[in-house]
């Protein structure tokens, strides 16, 4: 599914919302997550997941096609850490899950 | 820091679109709700600016009680895998956001 597929699905279910307000506020959920992030917050969404940023160390790499090495800055990267409910539901049925409840 | 939460996300959506707090609350749950379904499905979700969520599978491995050394087989699973898009790495790291992948 593409964001647009969900912005489609949401506003077939609400026939009372413009399109364009549903597209308004698909966009702003994901580009507050975003901002969140930007500024270094988490985003904790119960049910479904934990969006968190690492930090990664600089460290010097390496050009893989001719062996110089490079240094690579230190960064920050995002992290998903999906929740109980969402790690329940897409284990439904698996060995794994029967195993939980036993 | 404060951590963002779907209250947060409520008033913003709130704010920015005109619908009631209440209206605004569902629709946010509503999206959330479809992308837990698709995952549920095995279907990936790509979000184009933002990342794609996707499903992995896992093989049975042994792992180990850390605390007892006690060893305890890990059942085959599911995982729920995010992969950020560029545009989303170069805004946590303060960059403008291009169309040149640098990495």
């Amino acid at each position: 599914m593409t964001k647009s597929e969900l912005i489609g699905e949401i506003a077939a279910a609400n026939p009372h919302l413009q399109q364009a307000d549903v597209e308004m506020i698909v966009a702003t959920i994901f580009d507050e997550i975003t901002a969140a992030l930007a500024r270094g917050a988490r985003v904790e969404l119960r049910g479904f997941g934990a969006f968190t940023v690492k930090r990664r160390d600089a460290r010097t790499g390496r050009n893989p096609r001719t062996g110089e090495t490079v240094p690579v800055d230190e960064k920050f990267v995002p992290f998903f850490k999906a929740g109980k409910e969402l790690r329940e539901r897409i284990n439904a049925g698996t060995a794994a899950s029967l195993a939980e409840k036993s | 820091m404060q951590t963002v939460t779907r209250a947060f996300l409520t008033e913003i959506i709130y704010a920015q679109v005109g619908l009631s707090r209440n209206e605004s609350a569902d629709l946010l749950e509503s999206v959330l709700e479809r992308m837990c379904q698709c995952l549920a499905e095995g279907e990936t979700v790509k979000i184009s600016g933002f990342g794609t969520f996707s499903i992995r599978q896992k093989g049975r491995r042994i792992g180990r009680n850390p605390k007892t050394g006690v060893e305890v087989p890990i059942l085959p699973r599911r995982v729920t895998v995010f992969r950020p898009s560029h545009v989303l790495r170069a805004h946590i790291n303060g960059e403008t956001p291009s169309g040149a992948d640098e990495a």
